[in-house]
């Protein structure tokens, strides 16, 4: 099954990224959401950040989620690797759900190559399509 | 849908099905069809179905599909019956532009100019990741929030002559930053003066075409040739922040089923939210005021550096265009105060208005459009008659036609920097993927776009500018 596949937009980054659960499609997005950004696949994943979001809606989720990436990119210099442990459990309140992961990744160093920012994750043509083939979901990242 | 052409340059579609005023389109045939191939009209005709919207959802000559409203869209609202909403301003709040002149000229500078850019591409930080981060602590930001670029100034970037000749002379006074999340001054604290990336840039360039030339000597410009420095950034994750947490609040407390498209969420700007939104966002285009003031003062510390001095590098002004303000317009022959979106959208201010710094009332507001890079820019003058047709607004640049996916399939960033060089002009980036993803022909016509702010009177010609040397974040 294919992970992620970008699409036309025409001012920003939009993709789509798929899974058998729900879980392993959001850890997917969240690594095209990377792959705007660096090659996650040449991140040592030497460090772990834990990441608990929650949101009123699957899609308020999401966003929560892949924003976290931009947030630890910005404030800790943290590039994201790969996603593990990802959790998504429905909660009663506040009522909607809530998502917990483990985010494994490293410092940026110098030889790291950034060659691109993601300035927003947006509800923009957003999809999350639940069928009992798997899961697909549709993001548009402000770029 | 019915789309009539009223003259060359306006087209309009009237209200039917929700919408409770038409939309108006600005634009040549040309640029027309551009409009037409994604959801800009679509988006334009939801933003006509919003409460207390007034007059028409206008559409700019650049516009481009975008989140809710289009980019280059701008809609104006009643005090009391509207709303404000964080898609009519943009995620990037306060992404704008400054312009500065300097007492060189194009051929003064040649000898230096790979000197100065590489100068620059080290003072700069672009912040992707990588670069000097300024150390202050939540306090300071504090302050940068309240005071924007007259924080700046007070701590030693750039003097007080710099804040005349800046929209809101760079602080907007309603900005609250007790209302602005942690998280989103935790993003700002480690992107305060930096450049950014994308369509964010850096320009040396010179005058290449003088058009109306007492006005141009009012705005600092004399000679062709004359050397000039564009700065293009905004607010960085902090302004990106300030949108999607009160996308998010607006969403939890008005919830999103009465609205046509999720991305119109909004709040009455009678509410308490409405009113945080806007304090928020006061605090949001303070801090890319500030970001831009330092990034002056880098600038001229390089020219001094390397060329002796930086003695006559003088703003001409700094706009923003992604932003709402509570400004009073003619209406129906009395002067009403309403909240204008404009996003993608300069004002355009005439001849006479208040906020217009007192060097230039008589002449009319300076309006600076961007090309994309390698492309011309342009500076304009703001006009009266633009109150009328689009609440004193006007395009903002050249709007994609390219995605960035399509822009890299087709451009590799080596070719594009050779041909650049091949025309005598410098590029400095982070990226090679940024620079095809920038390149020129994934934008429109900055020319046409003007020709028609011009022929309409949204904005009337002063000066063209062509690149001499571009950093890129």
């Amino acid at each position: 099954m294919e992970k992620f596949r970008f699409l036309p937009h025409t001012a920003d980054a939009m993709f789509q990224a798929f899974g058998r659960t729900l879980e392993e499609a959001f850890a997917n997005a969240a690594l095209a959401v990377c792959q705007l950004m660096w090659k996650p696949e040449k991140v040592k994943p030497a460090r772990e950040k834990v990441v608990e979001v929650n949101g009123r809606d699957l899609k308020q989720l999401l966003v929560a989620f892949l924003e976290e990436i931009l947030f630890l990119f910005e404030t800790d210099d943290f590039i994201l690797a790969k996603v593990e442990d990802i959790q998504i459990e429905r909660q009663e309140s506040p009522p909607g759900y809530q998502l917990r992961a483990k985010f494994r990744g490293n410092r940026i160093k110098d030889e790291d190559e950034i060659f691109g920012e993601v300035k927003a994750i947006t509800y923009n043509e957003m999809e999350i399509k639940e069928t009992p083939g798997g899961v697909s979901l549709q993001v548009v990242v402000d770029i | 849908m019915d789309l009539k052409k009223i003259n060359e340059f306006l087209w309009e579609i009237p209200p039917w099905g929700k919408m409770k005023v038409p939309a108006r389109i600005y634009a040549s045939a040309s640029l027309l069809e551009s409009v037409q191939r994604d959801r800009t009209l679509e988006q334009a005709q939801n933003v006509a179905t919003l409460p207390g919207i007034i007059q028409a959802s206008y559409v700019m000559p650049d516009a481009h599909q975008g989140y809710g409203f289009p980019i280059g869209g701008v809609a104006a609202f009643d005090e009391k019956e509207g709303i404000i909403s964080p898609g009519g301003v943009g995620y990037d709040i306060n992404c704008g532009v400054r312009l500065l002149k300097t007492e060189y000229s194009g051929s003064d500078l040649k000898p230096r100019l790979a000197a100065l850019m590489s100068g620059i591409f080290q003072e700069v930080p672009a912040g992707v990741g990588k670069g000097r981060k300024t150390k202050l602590g939540m306090a300071v930001l504090d302050e940068v929030l309240n005071r924007g670029a007259e924080w700046a100034v007070d701590s030693g970037f750039g003097s007080g002559d710099d804040l005349q000749r800046t929209e809101e002379y760079g602080r907007m006074k309603e900005a609250n930053p007790g209302v602005v999340s942690r998280r989103a001054k935790e993003r700002g604290l480690s992107q305060l003066g930096t450049l950014g990336a994308g369509n964010h840039f850096l320009e040396l360039q010179q005058v290449e075409e003088i058009y109306n030339q007492p006005v141009a000597k009012r705005f600092g410009l004399h000679s062709v040739g004359q050397v000039t420095i564009m700065i293009h950034c905004g607010s960085r994750g902090l302004g990106h922040q300030v949108a999607s947490d009160y996308i998010r609040m607006m969403e939890d407390t008005f919830g999103t089923k009465h609205l046509v498209d999720r991305e119109l969420v909004y709040a009455p700007l009678q509410s308490s939210l409405g009113k945080r939104y806007y304090q928020a966002m006061c605090a949001a285009v303070n801090f890319a005021f500030a970001n831009r003031q330092m990034i002056t003062h880098w600038v001229r510390e390089v020219f001094k550096r390397i060329l002796g001095s930086s003695q006559g590098i003088e703003m001409i002004y700094d706009v923003c265009h992604n932003v709402a303000k509570f400004e009073n317009h003619l209406l129906e022959q009395q002067k009403r105060r309403v909240c204008v979106h404009r996003k993608g959208a300069t004002r355009s201010f005439g001849p006479g208005r208040p906020e217009i710094p007192d060097c230039y009332r008589d002449v009319g507001q300076p309006v600076i459009i961007p090309g994309s890079m390698g492309t011309a820019s342009y500076l304009l003058v703001g006009t009266n008659e633009a109150e009328k047709l689009s609440f004193s607004s006007t395009a903002h640049g050249a709007g994609r036609v390219m995605s960035r996916h399509e822009a890299l399939r087709r451009f590799r960033g080596e070719e594009i920097k050779r041909n650049l060089e091949k025309r005598g002009i410098i590029l400095k980036s982070t990226s090679w993927k940024s620079v095809a993803e920038e390149a020129s022909a994934a934008y429109k016509d900055v020319d046409e776009v003007v020709r028609t702010s011009d022929a309409v009177g949204l904005g009337k010609l002063v000066a063209k500018f062509s690149p001499l040397g571009v950093m890129k974040g």
